[in-house]
């Protein structure tokens, strides 16, 4: 690989986006993903609010449409998992990728959009009970549980908006929240406290997962009150949260205190000839249409800094 | 998919193909609703070509074949299982890295 070329790391939206605008500028620029593109917004049943789309859009369909835009100005794809990135040491070097497969990449410029990945509740039964009734996906699972009774642990959008799709399928929604009321966006409230299905429970977190072959129940714990209880459910999807996915660049680029990278205003990271976009970047708004800004920005500033503009 | 060295099993088909196979058998129980799936099917694709002779890489589609994927308790695709000999060997849920199911294909090879 010459060393001129940009390499992207993640092929979620803000990578594509990064993608399109550097093809488009004839960087020779190549997209390394660990899995396949796409990103979280695979797993979303329908997006509503990514301008353009006014009867909402599903999530895959969405990033086919990137990566077949991305394609057609010449992409270059490849697999692989990034574990190490050394920053070049003085102008006019390139930067060092290391792979999980052990080779290792010169580049002379890397976007990082490796998104998030969604957080693990870390009670006993879950990572057991994976695949079996626990899920973190309810667009993949959703349809397996038909007229059963599932529970959704979360209160922000992505719990929310899930809750009220799991009740296409589900006879009933049992959503446990942390705290006495939703953090999800207003509209999503809305729609969530009218819909007949779904209950709420307050103020509880989950102890515990149980069941032998697949989930049969859950233990409850009320933060106010100390009572604990057992609720019988078929089924849990969980929505705590999301962490970054920058463990590999620990020590490399500046972070906050839950690893979200720190950049300026152009996407650039505090180490040369790295920029960071998406998810994966320290901001106020994580969204499709804020990862596609970055990865414009980000693509856009790499083009002047590597020379191409 | 264009790549012919994946099969497509159904319920009915799914003891004599997989289950009395003689090479080990990975089955991919997807559907169409479940961008994971999408996502990791270019993958499948390439593991039917490069084990082709060594594995058989089959599809199951869960939204019209329910009782597969009800006998071995399947509750969240992608799910894989990879038999051998009709007894289940291994088996990963959710969208992984090609390096983690070729380490499954290993234990059969």
């Amino acid at each position: 690989m010459k060393s001129d070329t940009l390499v992207i790391a993640g092929g979620g939206p803000a990578g594509l986006t990064a993608a399109i605008y550097a093809c488009r500028a004839r960087i020779p620029t190549v997209l390394i993903e660990k899995v396949s593109p796409g990103g979280q917004v695979l797993i979303t049943d329908r997006v509503d609010n990514y301008p353009g789309f006014p009867e909402g859009i599903a999530g895959y369909e969405l990033v086919d449409r990137m990566l077949a835009q991305a394609k057609r100005f010449g992409l270059e794809q490849r697999n692989g998992e990034i574990i190490s990135v050394q920053p070049p040491a003085r102008s006019g070097e390139p930067v060092k990728i290391s792979l999980a497969d052990g080779e290792t990449i010169e580049a002379g410029g890397l976007i990082i959009a490796t998104g998030a990945s969604h957080n693990h509740l870390g009670v006993p039964g879950e990572t057991e009970l994976a695949g079996r009734g626990v899920s973190y996906c309810a667009t993949c699972d959703g349809p397996f549980f038909n007229d059963a009774h599932v529970a959704v642990v979360g209160g922000g959008d992505t719990a929310v908006q899930e809750a009220i799709f799991l009740t296409k399928f589900a006879k009933r929604v049992t959503l446990i929240h942390r705290r006495d009321q939703l953090r999800a966006i207003k509209l999503l409230q809305e729609e969530a406290f009218a819909n007949p299905k779904i209950e709420f429970v307050w103020d509880t977190v989950v102890e515990s997962i149980n069941g032998t072959d697949k989930v049969e129940s859950l233990s409850l714990l009320n933060k106010k009150t100390g009572e604990k209880s057992t609720i019988s459910v078929d089924g849990v999807f969980i929505f705590v949260g999301i962490h970054p996915n920058t463990q590999f660049l620990k020590g490399t680029v500046e972070m906050n205190q839950w690893g979200f990278i720190k950049t300026d205003e152009e996407m650039r990271t505090s180490a040369p000839s790295i920029w960071a976009a998406g998810d994966c970047r320290e901001k106020p708004l994580l969204q499709i249409v804020t990862a596609v800004a970055d990865g414009a920005v980000a693509a856009h500033s790499a083009e002047l800094s590597m020379g191409h503009g | 998919m264009a790549d012919e060295k994946v099969i497509h099993v159904t319920d009915g088909d799914f003891e004599t193909t997989v289950l009395n196979a003689e090479l080990p058998v990975l089955v991919d129980f997807w559907a169409a609703w479940c961008g994971p799936c999408r996502a990791i099917a270019p993958m499948i694709d390439e593991l039917a070509s490069e084990y082709d002779g060594k594995v058989v890489i089959a599809k199951m589609n869960v939204d019209e074949n329910s009782s597969t994927p009800g006998k071995f308790g399947i509750r969240a695709i992608p799910t894989l299982i990879l038999f051998n000999k009709g007894n289940v060997v291994d088996q990963i849920t959710g969208a992984v890295g090609k390096a983690m199911i070729e380490t499954a294909l290993a234990k059969v090879l």
